[in-house]
Parts: structure tokens; C-alpha cells; sequence
């Protein structure tokens, strides 16, 4: 699999940032709204944007439970904020009723930083990685818990969030709370590649 | 798993930061709404974001009189009603008004057209804050000098309250043409460029090079139906405001979901079709022509 096909899941969200990290990376990437296309990955991102509207159309489009098939049938998947929410087993915060894709047995909490003007960037160390990422946190969960199978990547250096879970890794399926594709720094996508390639 | 040193403190507010929230929205419908009701009808229909404001455009123009910024208890409430952002609008200049719409923790404030412009000079100085501005623009030069007033997001002005998508068509194609104009250009006629679109060379520079605004560009004013939306989309715009166009119409709630549906799926005319059945009447429109030019909202800020 030296070129595989990794789909970005494009109901809504920022779809082209994806899209660009993994084609610079060598990947094949290709947007996804629907079974067939989903079908077609060897690997699937979780973009950022709002996971309340993404989740609504996962399930008008009927794309929800094909994407439930496919991470739990071992489908390599990378979500990023929004992504991570829509990884999560469970929720805190949500909107009522909010339903997830799942997978990834964490809990997170949504908009766990605070409002917009919480948002922030800092440089963070993730482990796998020989030096730290400029992370971006916009209006941003964290992981509130994880299972035993779970790997913790990062958590928050400083302040009043010190300590949180922000980037996790259980098997094929990746998660960060902050936005990789927001930037220029491709080796967080670098990782999840090789997970694909590894898979 | 590795550890952090907290040597340097969290950065709030930066330009990555705050258009990094717009890129968030893209691909997605941002609603005008008056009431918590309103907000959580827009949040279940698949809403990104809501804009609170205490008059829908339709009715400032059908009312008259100055139209300010909205009470703080209308957008607590707001706030309190949905987990999705929410944004809120400051009259042009008003720095004051932007002031404590921060103060109370909106995620977004649209610099706005459509409310009374208390200065006709200046605009808002966008750096100063923390919490990010989108701004309307009718061309390019335009949408250059509100990014280099800070604005972190760009919509086209369109007409708002009128239910007539030309105007927008026209802003859209407008920024549209003048980006590709920009881009097919050699360097040494930037110069000229710079001058003419009123912008800063530098900013004229980066944009000639990259082909396309440096921060997300939204659609705004008169979109009423799945097939506005979706046409807009085709014209490039990255997402869609939708102001009077849904609690205006006869069914708020199945428009406002079909409008996000054929956002999405902008370019899948079975789908626009699909989603465009049945949804009862549209706002009542008013055809931009009809408008005196001193009532037309675009015209405002330059």
C-alpha cells in the first residue's frame, strides 16, 4: 500500500486542510459523503467542524452506520476535535441526544476549554514525535477518561487545563483535541499514514 | 508519554486561532435567530452556528430606525440555549458594541451592514480584540482592507432582508473574477493592483500567490431556498449565512434543515431536489431593484 486511500469525512467541516496534509504525505485522499466512497478507504479522517451538524447528516445520509462498520471492523480513523467527538464511545456536554460513530473507548467533553476566546495554540509534546507541535485549540474538547486499551499521546503543559488528555491512540483509531490541519506541520497526519500503511 | 514544559503561557486569540474557527464552519449553514426557541430549532436542524440578534433583516427593513447591537440578556440566553457557536452582530465602527459582545462570551461578531453604522469613516480595529470578526464585502478591495482591519472571515454582503440572491451572485462572482484577475497577474503589475483594489501590497502579494483570501469566505444576504444555497456554493463560497430566509418562512424548521442538506450537498442536484420538496412557502422577497439606493444595506461600509 505505498499510495493507500485515505478518505476525509467531508459533511462539513475544514475537509481541504485534510485533504492537503495527506496529499503531501503521499496519500491518496478522497472525500467522503457516501457508502461508496467510504468503501473505498484504507483509511478515513474525522475533520474538524461542528460534530452536531455532522452527525445529523452521518445519519440523514445514511452514513452512520456504515461508518460504525467500518471503525469496527478495524478501519484505520483519525478524528480531529470535532473528529474525536464523533470517535468517542461517549460524551459529556453534548448536545441532547447526540449520538456518536464510536469506537474509541474514551469520554469526552465538549467544548471542554471554554467559549471562543478560551480558544488558544501551544506548543505541545506528543509522544512519537521527536519535538513538540504548535497545537491549535479551538473551542476544543479533552478526554475526560480512557479505557486500559487506551494510549494517552498529550496532554496540556500549562494552565488552568494542565494535565487534560488531548491526543489518544486504541489500535488503528487516532484522536486529538486540537487541529494538526491547521498549520503547516504535516507529521501528526505523518503518523496516522504509517498507521495506515502499517494496518 | 512525554511530558510538556511549561515554559511559555497559552496564546489566545492569535490569527491561526481565530481564522482556525472559521475553517471550522465551512461546508455548513449559520442562522439568524431572535429567540433561544429560534436557536435551538436552528441547532436540531444542523446549524453550525446561530446569530443572535434582536431583529431578523427583514423586519429592520420593513421597521426602520437605528438598529444596534442586541440586549445581553437576549444573548445570554441565547447562549444558554445551544452548545453550538454563537455569534452576534456590532454596528460598523462600533467598538464599544464589540466590546461587550466579547465581554459576553460570543464566539463570533459579524461586523454588520445590516445594522445602522455608527461610524462612516472607520471600521472596528479587529486586531485589538480576541474573539474573531467576519465582515461583509461587495468585491475584493473590500474584503482586503477588512482583513487587514483584522477580519478573520469574509461574506459577501448580498442584500440582506430581501429574499433576492442577486446581489450576493453578484458579490460572489465579483470576488470570484478579481481573485483570478489577481492571480493570472505578472508581479510587476501588482503594484498597480494594490493601488486599485485599495489594499496593502503585501496582503495583494500573498493573495496573487495563493490564488484565494487568506481567510474563509462565506456567502450572505437574500439566500432563501436549498437551490440559493446551493448555487452559491458553486460559486465558491466556503458556507452559508442564512438571515430572514428561514424564520420567515413558512416552515422554519424543515427549510432550515433542508438549506444544510443542500449545502452539503451542493453539487448533487437529485439531492437539492429532493430536500427543496414540500417546504411550503418561502420568505415574502423583495426584488433589490425596488429598493431606494439610500435603503439598500450593501452600500454601507467601504
Amino acid at each position: 500500500m505505498s499510495q493507500p486511500v485515505i478518505g476525509v469525512l467531508a459533511l462539513q467541516g475544514d475537509v481541504r486542510e485534510h485533504l492537503t496534509a495527506l496529499r503531501s504525505l503521499g496519500a491518496d485522499p478522497i472525500s467522503v459523503r457516501r457508502p461508496a466512497e467510504l468503501a473505498a478507504c484504507d483509511g478515513l479522517v474525522v475533520p474538524g467542524g461542528e460534530s452536531t451538524t455532522m452527525v445529523k447528516l452521518a445519519r440523514i445520509f445514511e452514513l452512520l452506520e456504515p461508518l460504525r462498520e467500518a471503525v469496527r471492523g478495524g478501519l484505520p480513523t483519525f478524528g480531529t476535535c470535532a473528529g474525536m467527538i464523533m470517535l468517542a464511545d461517549r460524551i459529556e456536554d453534548g448536545a441532547v441526544g447526540q449520538e456518536t460513530i464510536g469506537g474509541l473507548h474514551i469520554t469526552v467533553r465538549r467544548n471542554a476549554f471554554g467559549r471562543q476566546v478560551d480558544s488558544f495554540e501551544d506548543d505541545l509534546e506528543v509522544d512519537g514525535l521527536a519535538a513538540p507541535v504548535r497545537a491549535v485549540f479551538i473551542r476544543a474538547p479533552w478526554v475526560e477518561a480512557v479505557a486500559d486499551d487506551v494510549d494517552v499521546l498529550a496532554r496540556v503543559a500549562v494552565g488552568p487545563a494542565a494535565g487534560r488528555i488531548v491526543a489518544v491512540r486504541q489500535g488503528p483509531l487516532m484522536a486529538t483535541s486540537f487541529h494538526p490541519e491547521v498549520g503547516s506541520d504535516d507529521r501528526v497526519h505523518g503518523m496516522f499514514v504509517d498507521l495506515v500503511r502499517s494496518a | 508519554m512525554a511530558e510538556n514544559t511549561p515554559d511559555t503561557p497559552l496564546e489566545h486569540g492569535t490569527s491561526r486561532v481565530k481564522r482556525g474557527m472559521a475553517e471550522m464552519l465551512k461546508g455548513g449553514v449559520i442562522m439568524d435567530v431572535v429567540t433561544a426557541e429560534q436557536a435551538k430549532i436552528a441547532e436540531d436542524a444542523g446549524a453550525v452556528a446561530v446569530m443572535a440578534l434582536e431583529r431578523v433583516p427583514a423586519d429592520i427593513r420593513a421597521q426602520g430606525g437605528v438598529s444596534r447591537m442586541s440586549d445581553p440578556d437576549m444573548i445570554d440566553s441565547i447562549i444558554s440555549s445551544v452548545s453550538i457557536p454563537v455569534m452576534a452582530k456590532a454596528r460598523i465602527g462600533h467598538f464599544a458594541e464589540a466590546q461587550v459582545l466579547q465581554s459576553l462570551g460570543v464566539d463570533y461578531i459579524d461586523e454588520s451592514e445590516v445594522l445602522t453604522p455608527a461610524d462612516y469613516t472607520n471600521h472596528i480595529d479587529k486586531w485589538a480584540f480576541t474573539v474573531p470578526f467576519v465582515c461583509g464585502a461587495t468585491n475584493l478591495g473590500e474584503a482586503l482592507r477588512r482583513i487587514t482591519e483584522g477580519a478573520a472571515m469574509i461574506r459577501s454582503k448580498g442584500e440582506a432582508g430581501t429574499g433576492d440572491v442577486s446581489n450576493a451572485v453578484t458579490h460572489m462572482r465579483t470576488i470570484r473574477g478579481e481573485l483570478n484577475r489577481l492571480r493570472a497577474m505578472a508581479e510587476d503589475e501588482l503594484y498597480v493592483a494594490a493601488k486599485e483594489l485599495q489594499a496593502p501590497y503585501d496582503l495583494v502579494k500573498e493573495v496573487a500567490a495563493a490564488g484565494k483570501l487568506p481567510v474563509v469566505l462565506f456567502t450572505a444576504g437574500g439566500i432563501a431556498t436549498p437551490a440559493d444555497a446551493a448555487m452559491m456554493m458553486q460559486l465558491g463560497a466556503e458556507g452559508v449565512f442564512v438571515g430572514s430566509g428561514i424564520f420567515k418562512s413558512g416552515n422554519p424548521a424543515q427549510r432550515a434543515e433542508a438549506i444544510v442538506k443542500a449545502t452539503t450537498f451542493h453539487d448533487d442536484p437529485d439531492v437539492v431536489a429532493k430536500v427543496s420538496r414540500g417546504l411550503g412557502e418561502a420568505m415574502v422577497g423583495i426584488n433589490v431593484d425596488e429598493i431606494p439606493q439610500p435603503h439598500r444595506l450593501a452600500e454601507r461600509g467601504w
